[in-house]
């Protein structure tokens, strides 16, 4: 269960298969084989009740979260149940949800989105998992996370502001004529969608002209999660796409991250394609849909709080503790666990291959651990959120997603001064929660 | 006052860092560093309650001279 693939066997010079589709079988026990869940989701339906027949994948969750889990604890439930997905089990309280979050022993992270297909204890194989160090577990987490590390400290990402700028500002120019009280723009399809995209495509160096195609990996990889697996084409699509990147990397060297991570070595051994490709999936994935989406709620927000909005145009130093409250309010992503093996947790009885939802934005509005935590306070001083999760898979790429947020909030409110919400919002499905189509009317530009 | 940082829990969020620049600093890996040994001056006490209020995994204390 422990072992990790031997470097010596596989170089990284020559390579390797990798990304094979998972092969789905009846039994993950002991196997590299999937299993495909005896789960249909047209046979479920809409929820009827969050507390037993828990779905976050029903368009009306992401819509209403808040009062979802409002009402969980309200009606005393600090872990939800469903029998979807092969079984499921949603801790809602921030010491319920940090208690899995630091239990690696009885919560193994080699699935990561809930899904109809369960990969086998040796899939991928534990404890490295697909996409390191986000589905991977002691002790090769550690390794795998400590060669990511350094890209994303602080002091790495903080040069990268004036880059983020300049990229707003391109994408707000892009925008067009804009006439004041009657426009209507999409912020999250015009503006909220493409920051991220662009940066870690950048950071990847991987082509401009293909930021389309990363958007369709994630919306396959995170939004598709209750369709049979053989139709998820994109999963496919994105393996071999970046066995193609790393391939052309290979060829015509360069200063990126794709070339550090093929370059690195474990233990003295230089990492396996599968591995640097896990890793750059990750990159690729993890980035894009989460950030999004936090830009998206943040402007979703403001659009509705032109109190906020002022706050933030009269006093910029308010920004420190704004950007926390963003982050807490509308915590985008929501992990998964699987269960280790049987155990009783609070009364639960979880069985080994359950899923567990890690929900972060839920945690954040325990009032047993935030004041008023249903309310928007734009200078909230004292605010341990756990937006970047809790234990040691905290967000390898929170310093980035924050630069990000932070500069893509600033330009957009200094463009416009004044907008409002001018019709439907339509959230995103599934794991991470955010806005997919954001109506927003422009009141005012500046000059 | 003293401030303790127990780099067992940090897990590199960097709250403290932007939040008291003066009192933490970061390494090559993103987690923080203390940058005070012994008292923490007046002036930045504030700062440092900041710090360790903020601390999503509760690895700052902060002990009051009596």
């Amino acid at each position: 269960m422990t072992d990790i693939i031997d470097p010596a066997t596989t170089t990284a010079t020559e390579p390797q298969p990798g990304f094979v589709p998972p092969t789905f079988g009846d039994s993950p026990e002991g196997t590299h084989v999937w299993q495909r869940v005896p789960y249909n989701a047209d046979h479920y339906g809409p929820v009827r009740d969050f507390a037993t027949d828990f779905d976050h994948a029903d368009p009306n969750y992401n819509r209403n979260a808040p009062e979802v889990w409002k009402e969980l604890r309200d009606g005393g439930c600090p872990v939800a149940h469903s029998d979807r997905y092969g079984g499921m089990w949603i801790p809602i309280t921030h010491d319920t949800v940090n208690e899995v979050a630091y239990d690696t022993e009885n919560f193994t992270s080699r699935a990561v989105v809930v899904s109809v297909g369960r990969p086998g204890d040796l899939s991928l194989p534990a404890p490295i998992g697909g996409a390191p160090p986000i589905t991977s577990d002691p002790p090769f987490h550690n390794m795998a996370r400590r060669l990511l590390l350094p890209a994303f400290a602080p002091k790495m990402i903080e040069p990268w502001e004036p880059e983020i700028k300049l990229l707003c500002q391109r994408l707000l120019d892009e925008i067009g004529e804009i006439t004041p009280g009657e426009t209507i723009i999409d912020a999250a399809i015009q503006y909220a969608q493409n920051i991220p995209v662009n940066v870690i495509g950048r950071m990847l160096g991987f082509p401009e002209q293909d930021e389309e195609l990363f958007r369709k990996f994630v919306h396959d990889v995170i939004e598709r999660i209750a369709e049979e697996p053989g139709t998820r084409d994109g999963m496919d699509d994105l393996g071999t796409y970046i066995f193609a990147q790393i391939q052309d990397h290979r060829d015509n060297p360069r200063d990126d991250l794709t070339n550090y991570l093929m370059n690195v070595e474990i233990e003295g051994f230089p990492v396996t394609d599968e591995i640097a490709g896990g890793m750059i999936i990750l990159l690729l994935i993890a980035g894009i849909d989460t950030t999004w989406s936090a830009i998206g709620s943040s402007l979703w927000h403001l659009a509705q709080h032109p109190e906020d909005h002022q706050r933030l145009l009269d006093d910029p130093e308010v920004m420190t503790f704004a950007l926390e409250e963003f982050l807490r309010a509308y915590a985008p992503v929501t992990m998964a666990r699987m269960v280790a093996k049987d155990v009783d947790f609070h009364g639960c009885p979880m069985k080994k291959d359950d899923w567990v939802l890690l929900p972060f934005p839920a945690a954040n509005r325990d009032p047993l651990k935030f004041e008023g935590p249903d309310e928007f306070i734009v200078d909230r001083e004292e605010n341990r959120h756990a937006a970047f999760g809790l234990g040691i898979h905290r967000c390898l790429g929170s310093n980035l997603a924050r630069l990000e947020l932070k500069v893509a909030i600033e330009e957009f409110i200094k463009r416009f001064p004044s907008f409002e919400l001018a019709g439907d919002t339509r959230w995103s499905v599934g794991q991470i929660r955010g806005p997919r189509e954001l109506p927003i009317r422009i009141l005012e530009v500046a000059n | 006052m003293r401030v303790h940082l127990d780099s067992e829990k940090c897990q590199g969020h960097n709250r403290c860092y932007a939040l008291a620049p003066e009192l933490f600093d970061v390494d090559d890996f993103g987690q923080a560093v203390l940058l005070v040994e012994g008292d923490v001056p007046e002036e930045l006490h504030t700062k440092a309650r900041l710090a360790a209020a903020n601390c999503p995994e509760y690895a700052i204390k902060i002990t009051e001279n009596s």
